[in-house]
């Protein structure tokens, strides 16, 4: 039934073109024998009468025509599956690459995954401490939730994602967590960075790693997020386990996506990115969730560098169009030597309002960090007036105001990387901050929460 | 073997191009492949037809059977829409789940509406009866909150030989009328091409407000009834909130939201809040008033494209019974994104930004189908479509072909801020730029219904902040102090505006909703004490002591007051506000 061809009549860039081909479907899985007798794996992206058009997911080097064979596999790219992924590590399309035996495989699932229904879906209202402030505090992730770091080159958006995924573990009794942890394209030290900490803390037992690193194949990047997600559907929604799910970096999965794009002369959307990249980012972040009447469920952290620090480039401005907020960091805040360098007014979680309160985490919360943000903002304008007009034009609610936004950033952003606070030392330590200010600046507070929370020494 | 059949010469992502099908036309809903996905004819060019396939394609290949429904996309209107949810092509979200589990599979085949549901009818038209298109044959209780008429459908005319009441499913025959030419047997489901407009008899000129309940639209850029309106914005800068808010709250009869192209949780959350908040004026769950059409952005991207005007369609059928009906569409660019996608493939002439030319066209289309008018109907009956879109402008760059095309069409704009966004500052629609061109026509409701004084109130507001942010460039130079006393109070008084009268939580249970009164004595108190502390001003007294002046605070918080004391309390606040001035 399976058929050789030797028909390759094109290569260019990732991709190839086979002519007299028969019965052919399209996404289905290609297998490409080299000249050499090495194998490669590709599929197909478009198919018409007699001619397949490929992309080749380990790049096209070597290839040529006459002698390269191509064998179309009847389905579309699969990987094997099991529990006892964990702990294991494998390359960018799922084979193991740790040096132990393959995995014996409990199925074999297409890497596409299928849309959750939103009808089955529950809604992601599960708070999650993560034990940082500006996070649990401001910005709270929940279970389900799908939740990008939009980072710079040079920031240390792998320290904080390490540092969630070990702190983020805390858990009720009984309940299993996972790390799932994809690199597209980022430096062996960062991958190794990565793993070192895991294994520090003991999570890389509970973690599944696929590796494509920047010298591995980049159109490989394209099928390694899926992969991954593949893995996590089946270890949260088939064996009950929360699963973090961690991708670095996007923004190497999206040049390789405008380099297919690119090769197969589309009409280029901004900045050459192709049109679809929106839904297809979309079908990545959107197989994070809660399943009604599952134990398990998928976070998504994204982790992406923006290009010149630019949120308004379409990698980062998509992602936050599909994701459910975005934590940033802040160049500025890590110039001055403050880590996590959160720039907490431009980062949301969208989830926040139904992830806390009363029964949650605390029934202030709410407000305390909308009174947060408000302070820290007017903070932060007179920090600039204070540049232009020199401090002589400041009032004294002004310096408040001031000082407040310096303690903030100083104490409440400010944490080590294996601190690890619980929500109600963070919630305090707002309070704390707040106490400083005057009473009827604070309007976002209610009388009764001042009355409760807020330190008594103080005036 | 595949006789009737045309066959698939090439598959590249949701579009396929098939030859030879028998019978095809233009908008013609097809099957494709052994798994008879749904697709849709899109283009004709001698024995080839482009199709798009409203489910993945994954698996599709040349060879592969297509054949024509012979019928172009249609909806099913009967009793059994109302608090239910569909995707893009009607298909009922909670009946495939029982087919496919938690994920969407393919090729499912599940009937939009229930067929054995039996509905109670009441006959209101008689035997004898001579009725047209449009006209009402009878009743049904379709929710506890709506009542469903059932309407002689399009195309019919003649005199009712039979009609009766009782318990029918909707496919069974209600009534008999006589045509001119053959008997129509009458049951309770119509079918309706979605490409094409439902028409009103007549339009007539919008003269009411949309009530959203939300203070800075209600009261500076409010939407009329049977009017239109966008929101632009960039990513989290509050588009979903609002439209989620003027589903929750705006005084129409019905609600039909479509989720675009966006995310799964956000269609969760509605249908998990819904059924527990409640209409304020019936008490009644809103849910049982609501239909949502969920594509989301990871469900299939040509049904992304339908899925707005399956609910287009939807609409305009509750309202050709007489409703007022407000659609949500969130989001309008991802509906253009998919039509860019498919113009993309057909290798078409690309306009701005890849768009087809034809963009403008599509999206004024959509929007005519809004209005106020009489109905299709012997009698004189009113309706209204009420539509607002949401647009999703890359990097929120308001210069971008959706954006400008939409503001062609929309009568009302609502900008969204990232700035304001930034400062938590909600809802972050931007006051400077934001405009509504209907205040002309409302202005006798508002005059009647609510106050004399509300338009002056508006218009003073709006005077305040364009004067704020021309202060606020002089403060950003040289400095606060450096303005005079007036000024400084003009500033003090517009943050008070924007702090204590425009921002508005969602999420608090008695802020997120304000009647239109209770907007109207908010707004009057602030600009109240603006003129007694103007005046003690220019009779010599001190801005700082009008700062320290206790009743700002109550002013603050006055949005907190429920509707039923807000009266009693603002007429308490407003003495406070003058003994406080008299004994400065
Ligand atoms: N009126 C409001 N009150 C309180 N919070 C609000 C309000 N409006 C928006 N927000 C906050 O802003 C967040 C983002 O709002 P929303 O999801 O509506 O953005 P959006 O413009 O639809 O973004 P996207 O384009 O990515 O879908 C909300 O999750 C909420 O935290
Ligand atoms: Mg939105």
């Amino acid at each position: 039934m399976q058929k050789e061809y030797r028909s390759v009549t094109e290569i260019s860039g990732p991709l190839i073109l086979v002519n007299q081909v028969e019965g052919v479907k399209y996404d289905e899985l290609v297998e490409i024998e080299m000249p050499s007798g090495k194998l490669r794996s590709g599929k197909v992206l478009e198919i018409s009468t007699d001619t397949a058009l490929i992309q080749v997911f380990e790049g096209t080097e070597g290839l040529d025509i006459g002698l390269t064979k191509i064998r179309f596999k009847g389905k579309s790219l699969e990987i094997p599956v099991a529990k006892e992924m964990m702990g294991r590590v494998f390359n960018g399309l799922g084979k193991p690459i740790d040096g132990a035996p393959d995995i014996l495989p409990e199925k074999s699932l297409d890497i596409n995954g299928e849309p959750i229904n939103p009808y089955a879906r529950d809604y992601p209202n599960d708070f999650i401490q993560t034990g940082i402030s500006s996070i649990d505090g401001l910005n709270t992730l929940s279970r389900g939730q799908k939740l990008p770091i939009f980072s710079g080159a040079g920031l240390p958006h792998s320290q904080l994602a390490a540092q969630i995924a070990h702190q983020a573990t805390v858990l009720k009794k009984g309940e299993s967590f996972a790390v799932v942890f994809a690199a597209m394209g980022i430096t062996f030290e960062e991958a190794e960075f990565f793993m070192e900490s895991f294994r520090e803390t003991g999570a890389i037992e509970n973690a599944v790693l696929f590796i494509n690193l920047a010298s591995d194949p980049a159109i490989e990047r394209i099928a390694t997020p899926r992969v991954a997600l593949t893995c996590a559907e089946f270890l949260a929604f088939e064996k009950d386990t929360h699963v973090l799910v961690i991708l670095t970096d996007m923004t190497n999965y999206c040049e390789s996506l405008r380099e297919v794009s690119a090769a197969r002369k589309e009409v280029p959307g901004r900045r050459g990115y192709p049109g679809y990249l929106y839904t297809d980012l979309a079908m990545l972040y959107e197989r994070a969730g809660r399943i009604k009447g599952k134990k398990g469920s998928i976070t998504t952290i994204p982790i992406l560098t923006m290009p010149e620090d630019d949120k308004t480039h379409p990698i980062p401005d998509l992602t936050g169009y599909i994701t459910e907020g975005q934590l940033i960091l802040s160049r500025e805040l890590h110039r001055k030597g403050i880590y996590p360098p959160m720039d907490v007014m431009p980062s949301l979680s969208r989830l926040k309002d139904k992830g806390i309160g009363a029964h949650k985490t605390r029934e202030d919360h709410s407000d305390l960090s909308n009174q947060l943000f408000a302070a820290y903002a007017r903070g932060r304008d007179v920090r600039e007036l204070m540049v232009v007009l020199g401090e002589g034009a400041l009032n004294d609610v002004d310096k408040q105001f001031l000082r407040f936004a310096d303690e903030f950033e100083d104490q409440y952003i400010r944490q080590g990387v294996s601190d690890n606070r619980t929500v109600f030392e963070t919630l305090d330590l707002g309070w704390k901050l707040l106490a400083q200010l005057p009473r009827e600046e604070l309007k976002r507070v209610k009388q009764s929460e001042i009355d409760k929370y807020m330190p008594k020494e103080s005036k | 073997m595949n006789k009737g059949k045309g066959k698939i010469t090439k598959v590249s992502g949701p579009l396929i191009i098939a030859e030879n099908i028998p019978g095809a036309r233009m908008a013609d809903v097809v099957r494709v492949g052994e798994q008879k996905l749904i697709g849709e004819i899109i283009e004709i060019r001698g024995k080839d037809a482009s199709i798009q396939v409203y489910e993945e394609t994954s698996g599709l290949g040349p060879e592969d059977p297509v054949e024509t429904t012979g019928l172009p996309l249609s909806v099913e209107l009967a009793p059994g829409l109302l608090g239910t949810i569909f995707d893009g092509i009607q298909r009922p979200l909670a009946a495939i789940e029982k087919e496919s589990g938690a994920f969407i599979g393919r090729g499912i085949e599940v009937p939009a509406l229930d067929r054995k549901k039996k509905w109670e009818f009441k006959a209101t038209a008689q035997k004898g009866n001579k009725v047209k298109t449009g006209d009402i044959l009878g009743t049904v209780q379709e929710t506890s909150l709506i009542v469903h008429k059932i309407m002689v459908p399009e195309e019919v005319e003649g005199e009712i030989t039979d009609i009766k009441s009782g318990n029918f499913t909707i496919e069974e025959t209600v009534a008999e009328i006589q045509g001119a030419q053959q008997l129509h047997k009458i049951n309770m489901i119509q079918k309706s091409p979605v490409r094409k407009r439902r028409p009103l008899k007549s339009k007539i000129a919008v003269s009411e407000p949309l009530i959203t309940g939300q203070r800075i639209i209600d009261t500076l850029f409010t939407i009329g009834i049977g009017g239109t309106a966008c929101i632009p914005g960039p990513f989290g800068s509050g588009k979903t909130v609002v439209q989620h808010q003027l589903a929750k709250w705006a005084n129409v009869d019905i609600v039909v939201f479509v989720g675009c192209g966006e995310r799964g949780n956000e269609m969760t959350d509605v249908l998990l809040e819904f059924p527990k908040l409640k209409d304020p004026k019936s008490g009644k769950p809103l849910m049982e008033r609501t239909i949502m059409i969920a594509n989301t952005s990871n469900m299939p991207i040509a049904a992304r494209e339908a899925s707005v005007y399956t609910g287009a369609t939807i609409a305009e059928y509750y309202r050709d019974m007489g409703y007022n009906v407000a659609l949500m569409a969130d989001s309008t660019s991802r509906w253009a994104e998919a039509l860019r996608e498919m113009s993309g493939r057909l290798e078409e002439m690309p306009g701005e930004e890849g768009y087809p030319a034809y963009l403008g066209t599509r999206l004024a289309e959509f929007y005519e189908r809004s209005g106020i008018g009489l109905c299709q109907a012997s009698e004189e009956r009113k309706g209204s479509l009420s539509i607002i879109g949401s647009v999703s402008p890359p990097g929120g760059d308001l210069s971008e072909p959706v954006v400008q095309n939409t503001l062609r069409v929309v009568k009302v704009f609502w900008g969204l801020d990232y700035k304001l966004a930034h400062k938590r500052h909600f809802p972050a629609i931007n006051w400077l730029l934001s405009y509504s061109l209907y205040l002309n026509n409302i202005k006798k409701y508002l005059k009647e219904k609510v106050s004399p004084e509300f338009e002056g109130l508006r218009i003073e507001t709006m005077q305040l902040l364009q004067r704020e942010s021309e202060l606020e460039e002089i403060v950003r130079l040289v400095g606060l102090e450096s303005l005079s006393e007036h000024d400084q109070l003009i500033m003090l008084t517009t943050k008070s505006i924007r702090e204590d009268f425009l921002y508005q939580s969602a999420f608090d249970p008695v802020d997120q909703y304000s009647t239109l009164s209770k907007q109207y004595l908010l707004l009057k108190t602030i600009l109240f004490f603006h003129s007694l502390a103007k005046k003690a001003l220019s009779e010599g007294k001190e801005l700082s002591s009008i700062e320290k002046i206790r009743s700002r605070q109550l002013i603050a918080k006055a949005r907190f007051i429920p509707e039923d004391e807000v009266e009693a309390r603002i007429k308490e606040l407003e003495e406070q506000i003058k003994s406080e001035f008299k004994s400065l």
